[in-house]
């Protein structure tokens, strides 16, 4: 919700400087700062500020980090091994053994779907991170040098952004084959145009402001004012979108593998699980349900805290 | 106006040209011998050779890549090195199936889509405002080949109200549209309720209720309108979104679409018509987007008279 202390704080900020020197990640900000008070605390106190505020974002923060830790503390945390098979127990319904029953090799689902959540997370993770540093050093050259380069780079990617993104991660990792590295270059290659345009976007219009040109009179050269200056001032943009994107390449991957061409057996990745649950949809209701809501359950909560994310970055967006 | 077009259209040339570029350098590169497969790994190693020799394979990429552009724009894919007929065959076989499930999945968002957004942004903060985006964001999350599946658990399984699987009669169509549709949908009710909230804070929106027009009116004749414009650009890149998922879809329903042929090639290391099939969308996708921004230009006069 947005409030009058919201309003002030953000006509203040309408220009906002470099990121502060120090932010240290212990010093939270009092519940109820005063503006003047919250200057201090830089742009990025503010927006936290701002986040706790909003409780569905700060459900789908809680969400996200509970399946971060489940997926660091999966070998304590799964009640049994992701490989161990039982071929005595195939396919059973969920019971107080298998809490969420067990798959078409007797493994359990439960303990699959905790290990899962390593696969996906790291596949969304680093697969963003191959989108945001190819896409957004190809945008940053574009925006910040204009002209001819820019042209070039906009054109390929116009090229990468006519081919549906699933359809070229299909494409990569069908002539390469599978495997969890093949499925995050895949799926980070297939969204570069996203985060170059973006990063584009942002650079044009930072680069014409004073401050950019008062680091230009005092000698300051192009790498120093695109990192030290442009870069932490168009962050917003490309955190709301790399939160939404992790959403989204865990959505590719666990379709790539559920076609069988992503995270081969027996890692245990929600899509591939998904895929094998499938044959048994009329007797085993259960093999395909659950990991399916695991899947859901992290997008979810990465949506929300996206948007979340969004409205606090730029409360001018908010409605 | 017929300017704009004739140069849009014109531009289509260089994309589709990089399009090939893309995909052909991607199969190129791929490990695997296109003759062996054809031939089968016992086969003769002259054999293979003539074969490669007579497909042209030990020639320069560049070589390759000429004479594949040269084909293709006669309508010339190549042959499946499975059925051994030619993929613009099979592939306009299977096209009008995916274009049927991309236009019904484009029909369920749309009916569903705006008139939840126009009800949510007119109701902003109420019950059904919350409880519709509630909604729109699981549809969001929802991966759409596991919506499928639960479909048919639900609906073919259970109560078996529809079959799950088949093509040809609405009956077969009503899943696989749903499941296509559901994101798009909750992606165009937020982004209507967003664009109508926005422009029913402008000016011209208090004039028209200043004068005394009916809310209905307001909402209808002067507030929708202007809030199409960013809606439409949002269903023309779903649509390219709908076509990528066309592939999972296809391949839940059994739907004997385009999608299907080439998750089934994938499998067959099929090249050609992988290549193919991510050609003819890619394509599909530009004309789509390439008629969304036409259809701008109608929407809204100020395109237009740009273009003058």
């Amino acid at each position: 919700m947005r409030t009058e202390t919201d309003d002030i704080i953000q006509s203040s900020d309408e220009h906002p400087g470099e990121l502060p020197e120090k932010l240290s990640p212990d010093e939270h900000p009092p519940l109820t700062p005063a503006p003047e008070l919250s200057k201090r605390r830089g742009q990025w106190g503010e927006v936290w500020r701002r986040l706790r505020k909003n409780r569905t974002a700060m459900f789908g923060l809680a969400v996200v980090l509970l399946i971060i830790f489940t997926a660091i503390f999966a070998d304590v945390i799964a009640p049994y091994s992701f490989r161990v098979q039982n071929l005595d127990r195939i396919a059973e319904a969920p019971s107080r053994d298998h809490l969420l029953g067990t798959d078409d090799l007797g493994r359990d689902i439960l303990s699959r779907i905790i290990f899962g959540a390593r696969v996906s997370l790291q596949v969304g993770f680093i697969a963003v991170s191959i989108s945001i540093i190819l896409g957004g050093t190809l945008g940053a050259v574009a925006g910040y040098y204009g002209g001819r380069m820019d042209n070039v780079i906009m054109r390929v990617m116009d090229v990468l952004l006519a081919i549906p993104s699933i359809l070229l991660a299909i494409a990569i990792v069908s002539a390469f084959g599978g495997g969890i590295v093949n499925v995050m270059i895949a799926v980070g290659i297939s969204y570069i145009p996203v985060y170059a345009r973006i990063v584009k976007a942002s650079f044009i219009s930072i680069k014409e402001q004073e401050f950019i040109e008062a680091a230009r009179a005092v000698g300051a050269r192009d790498g120093r004012i695109i990192v030290r200056h442009i870069l932490p001032n168009s962050l917003a943009p490309i955190i709301v979108q790399g939160t939404l994107g992790v959403a989204t390449a865990i959505l590719s991957a666990a379709g790539l593998s559920f076609i069988g061409l992503g995270i081969q057996p027996p890692t245990p990745e929600w899509g591939a699980m998904l895929s094998s649950g499938r044959h048994l949809i009329r007797s085993a209701w259960h093999v395909a349900t659950f990991p399916g809501l695991a899947i859901m359950l992290t997008i979810f909560a990465l949506n929300l805290l996206g948007d979340g994310l969004r409205d606090a970055l730029d409360p001018r967006l908010k409605q | 106006m017929h300017r704009y077009i004739l140069r849009r259209l014109f531009l289509l040339i260089p994309v589709m040209f990089g399009v090939s570029l893309v995909v052909f350098t991607i199969m190129f590169f791929t490990p695997g011998d296109p003759a062996k497969l054809m031939l089968g790994e016992r086969a003769p190693e002259a054999e293979v050779a003539a074969l490669r020799a007579q497909m042209g394979l030990d020639d320069p990429f560049p070589v390759q890549f000429g004479r594949f552009i040269f084909n293709a724009v006669r309508g010339d894919l190549g042959r499946s090195l499975v059925t051994r007929r030619p993929v613009f065959q099979e592939l306009y076989a299977r096209f009008p199936a995916t274009l049927q499930l991309a236009a019904a999945g484009v029909l369920v968002a749309v009916v569903m889509g705006i008139p939840i957004g126009i009800l949510s942004a007119t109701r902003q903060y109420s019950a059904f405002d919350a409880a519709s985006m509630g909604i729109a964001l699981v549809g969001v999350s929802m991966p759409n080949f596991w919506q499928g599946m639960m479909m048919i658990l639900l609906f073919s399984v259970s109560l078996g109200v529809f079959p799950s699987s088949g093509y040809g009669t609405l009956r077969h169509l009503i899943m696989p549209a749903l499941t296509i549709g559901t994101s798009t949908a909750a992606i165009i009710t937020r982004m209507t309720r967003s664009s109508m909230l926005e422009v029913v804070r402008q000016d011209y929106i208090r004039t028209a209720r200043a004068k005394g027009l009916s809310e209905r009116v307001v909402i209808n004749r002067h507030a929708l309108k202007n809030a199409l414009i960013p809606i439409v650009t949002v269903i023309g890149l779903q649509f390219g979104y709908l076509l990528g998922g066309a592939v999972l879809t296809e391949s839940i329903f059994s739907w004997p679409g385009v999608g299907r042929l080439m998750v089934d090639a994938i499998r067959q290391k099929d090249y050609p018509v992988v290549q193919g099939g991510v050609l003819l969308l890619a394509l599909t996708f530009s004309v789509v987007n390439l008629g969304v921004d036409i259809l701008y230009a109608y929407i809204d006069p100020r395109i237009k008279a740009q273009y003058k």
